[in-house]
């Protein structure tokens, strides 16, 4: 008896998620989040720009590579914007300023973000003077 | 080695200790998922959604927030399963006097009626965004999410994720300080 009561739990955990899926498959994404935009042109560019745009909701995707409702509904918003002429780095831009630099994969230097382009730099200053510091001992 | 050379090293091996360091602290610390709005202290930019349910053929626009009463801004779904979890609290949010405007985002109309009828319908007026506009607009980065709006329209603050019961003082608080009284 405790065997198949224990069994019906794990069923009825296994099916949960089944109940909750059907009332969001019901929902149709929004049109542009799949179709892409007539314009071969405009299309690759919406393409370079949503690769470089981080997924809010799973944030190591780019919404060119998430299934999530949240990265459609962004792609959707991306093509619509592109197809209506409008500059990739002002849609950029625009999400920036609802979302902090977090939601692009190209953050601009900024307070927060000056390391990531100063380290490298001063790295290879470092290892310029050691390297000349040996090749001078050396001759 | 001569002493130039030996700063430059214990400068970079205290350099290697502080990231390593650093690193530990934030492992130990448990892991914020959320993006935060950027656009707390903002007007609430322009938009306008159809109105469903109740008052269906209207439209929510972000000028009816600038009637002197602060809101509460409730980013849903019918298809989100914390949205069941808060619930109540948006009841209980309800029944201490906030107004709450909800806004179903990427949903049908009939998905709206059976959530409230099965959850309750704790909001003044619902509005239906199914491509995610206003969404985007304000910063909200999933849902649910709750954001206070003042009398004159501006975002105030942003709860993200589902209300829970020690949520309900702090968003109480919150529209106070946006003005509610």
């Amino acid at each position: 008896m405790t065997r198949i009561s224990g069994l019906s739990v794990l069923l009825s955990l296994l099916l949960l998620p089944c109940a909750v899926t059907p009332a969001a498959a019901a929902v149709p994404p929004p049109p542009f989040a799949y179709r892409q935009i007539e314009d071969p042109a405009r299309e690759a560019a919406a393409q370079e720009l949503m690769e470089t745009l981080r997924c809010l909701t799973c944030q190591s995707q780019s919404i060119a590579d998430s299934d999530a409702p949240m990265a459609g509904s962004m792609r959707h918003e991306v093509r619509t914007r592109i197809a209506a002429g409008e500059d990739p780095e002002a849609i950029r831009n625009w999400l920036i300023r609802r979302y902090g630099d977090y939601v692009s994969y190209s953050p601009p230097v900024g307070a927060a973000t000056w390391p990531l382009y100063a380290g490298p730099l001063v790295l290879l200053l470092l290892a310029g003077m050691l390297l000349r510091h040996r090749l001078g001992k050396r001759s | 080695m001569t002493r130039p050379v030996v700063i430059l090293v214990i400068a970079a091996l205290l350099g290697l200790a502080g990231f390593v360091a650093l690193a530990a602290i934030k492992m130990q610390q448990p892991q914020d998922d959320f993006i935060r709005s950027a656009m707390i202290g903002q007007s609430l930019p322009a938009f306008a959604l159809p109105v469903t349910g109740e008052g269906t053929g209207e439209q929510l626009n972000a000028a009816e927030f600038r009637d002197g009463k602060p809101r509460l801004l409730n980013v849903w779904a019918s298809w989100c399963v914390p949205c069941i979890a808060e619930a109540p609290q948006l009841a209980e949010l309800q029944r201490q006097g906030a107004d709450i405007v909800g806004v179903a985002i990427n949903d049908t109309q009939g998905n709206i009626a059976q959530f409230l009828a099965d959850y309750g319908n704790p909001y003044s007026v619902v509005a239906s965004d199914e491509l995610s506009q206003l969404q985007l607009k304000i910063g909200s980065s999933g849902v649910p999410e709750t954001f206070v709006i003042d009398g004159e329209g501006v975002i105030r603050y942003q709860h993200l994720g589902d209300i829970m019961e020690r949520d309900v003082p702090v968003l109480m608080a919150e529209l106070r300080k946006a003005g509610w009284q």
